[in-house]
């Protein structure tokens, strides 16, 4: 069963890093999990600044904007597919993520599956 | 009838379990199971009860979900990845017995990922066997709520696959409180009723006392699953002491300690021995000793309130919560008297989770009768009276205020 590992990275330091997971932590987990062989994709996101929304309302008018800008401190920094057994084991790669460290969160949500796909 | 009911209420629970897991589907399994109870409630006065029961209701259950599987494709596509993962784990049982798949469904039904409102619910629905208008009774819920929750609960192990599996060794440090935690509640609510007019719901006491002996026989090494055990059997023990002739509250110090039950004592201290011995004692143990010191005092002049206020110590240490730093205070009043238990209290007043807690209010308010603080115990039992839950708690605080007036 696949699922989505949303990453909302905690609290930064002055370099821009989360505090207490240095890259090397993150390049730690990426070469676990990916040499786990559950990795679907996984991104990581550019800036949040670089972030643009948009909306197409009733008429067709498309509305762009910039932003938005989270005002809290938790922001989507990246993501995993992984494909495995269940939640517990999708918990357990959670858990090792550098991410859910120091402040921040990773929110595990399951892929919809459709019968006959 | 009633008997059959009760035979397969502890039947259901095994056989919901051995189905959920053997599925991946509580639905299926709850319905499957109902059916093939059903059946036999049909069957057995006509043809006899089988040779093995629990086998028969096995049997006719697994046939029953695959005649329902064969009808309905969609659902059985969305299981079937399920099933296939659920038959790899199944290893091969000896002598053919029916698995006892219980312990699963206590860590399924008390997974951390379920809300924690849902937990207890669906452990009431799953492993006690209760109708969803006995488990919305017992949260005080109306059934329409109660079962949106349970089918809530339900929806999130089957979509985000919560798995039907006991954690290893080294996880079960980490996920057993869950479930102790799970059938606490369950029994704090029996034995001190949010609201109602009732001070004690024994129902759901005694539903907790059953659900924590399941699990013991389950995990009969755990020792803080024998500490659980022990600690409600305790403290059920006072039940029939602990309410007047029209359900009045009565207190430990005015309790007649002949209408405890003295056979659940004796079981319950020998299970406090048993949780106490062979390593450091949990949380559960240790509450569980200071519930037998009071249990073993033949009068409450003669409780050992040495003894107790030592394990509230060890407690504290284990488990620093101002609860408990509560009752380790109300039980230093009566070691050192109800000036120092009075210091004690007013360095908590600031605790969040005090703040609107009736039973420190009145802690306040009996300390500060017992100094003849009279203008300061009004107040506090003024807002005790404004917290309490229950009918009989403020008609108890109630009395007390009158008898201050009087006095």
């Amino acid at each position: 069963m696949k699922y989505l590992l949303l990453i909302n990275a905690g609290e930064l330091d002055l370099s821009g890093g989360a505090v207490g997971c240095e890259p090397a932590d993150w390049m730690r987990f990426d070469q676990e999990i990916t040499d786990a062989g559950v990795v679907v994709a996984s991104e990581s996101l550019a800036d949040l600044v670089t972030q643009t929304r948009v909306q197409v309302d009733n008429d067709g008018k498309r509305t762009v904007t910039d932003g938005p800008f989270a005002e809290t401190r938790e922001v989507l920094g990246g993501f995993y597919v992984i494909d495995v057994p269940d939640l517990d084991v999708a918990l357990d790669w959670a858990a090792k993520c550098p991410g859910s460290r120091a402040g921040g969160a990773v929110v595990v949500r399951p892929v919809a599956e459709f019968p006959g796909a | 009838m009633d008997q059959v009911e009760a035979v397969f209420r502890e039947e259901r629970g095994r056989l919901l379990a051995a189905l959920a897991r053997r599925f991946g589907d509580l639905d299926l399994a709850e319905e499957v199971t109902a059916e093939a109870i059903e059946a036999a409630l049909l069957r057995w006065p006509i043809d006899g009860v089988p040779p093995n029961p629990g086998g028969w209701l096995m049997t006719t259950a697994r046939r029953k979900a695959v005649d329902r599987l064969r009808r309905d494709q969609v659902y059985a596509a969305k299981l079937a990845i399920l099933q296939v993962d659920a038959d790899r784990a199944e290893a091969p049982r000896p002598g053919g017995e029916f698995p006892d798949d219980r312990l699963e469904l206590f860590f399924t039904c008390a997974h951390p990922a379920l809300a924690a409102e849902d937990r207890g619910a669906l452990t009431l629905r799953c492993l006690a066997g209760l109708s969803t208008p006995e488990v919305a009774r017992a949260f005080l819920v109306p059934a329409a709520t109660m079962a949106k929750r349970i089918v809530r609960a339900k929806a999130k192990i089957r979509d985000a696959r919560i798995p039907f599996r006991v954690p290893s060794k080294d996880e079960l440090p980490e996920r057993l409180p869950g479930v102790l935690q799970v059938i606490y509640s369950v029994f704090t609510e029996g034995y001190a009723a949010s609201s109602g007019p009732y001070l004690q719901r024994l129902d759901l006491a005694e539903e907790a006392i059953r659900l924590a002996r399941i699990l013991h026989s389950l995990l009969p090494a755990e020792r803080e699953v024998a500490g659980l055990l022990a600690l409600m059997l305790l403290v059920h023990a006072r039940r029939d002491a602990r309410t007047g002739a029209s359900g009045e509250v009565v207190l430990l110090e005015d309790q007649d300690r002949t209408r405890w039950d003295h056979d659940q004592i004796a079981e319950g201290r020998a299970l406090v021995v048993q949780s106490l011995t062979g390593g450091p004692a949990g949380p559960y143990a240790v509450q569980a000793a200071i519930a037998a010191v009071h249990d073993e005092a033949p009068t409450f002049a003669s409780t050992d309130w040495v003894q107790i206020v030592a394990l509230y110590d060890v407690l504290s240490a284990l488990d620093p919560s101002p609860v408990i730093a509560l009752n380790r205070a109300a039980a230093l009043a009566f070691r050192d008297g109800p000036e120092a238990a009075l210091t004690l209290l007013d360095t908590l007043a600031d605790e969040p989770r005090l703040r609107d807690y009736h039973p420190y209010a009145l802690a306040r308010a009996d300390l500060l009768q017992r100094l003849d603080r009279r203008t300061e115990a009004v107040a506090a039992y003024e807002r005790a009276l404004t917290l309490a839950g229950s009918d009989p708690e403020r008609i108890h605080i109630r009395a007390r205020l009158a008898d201050l007036s009087n006095a």
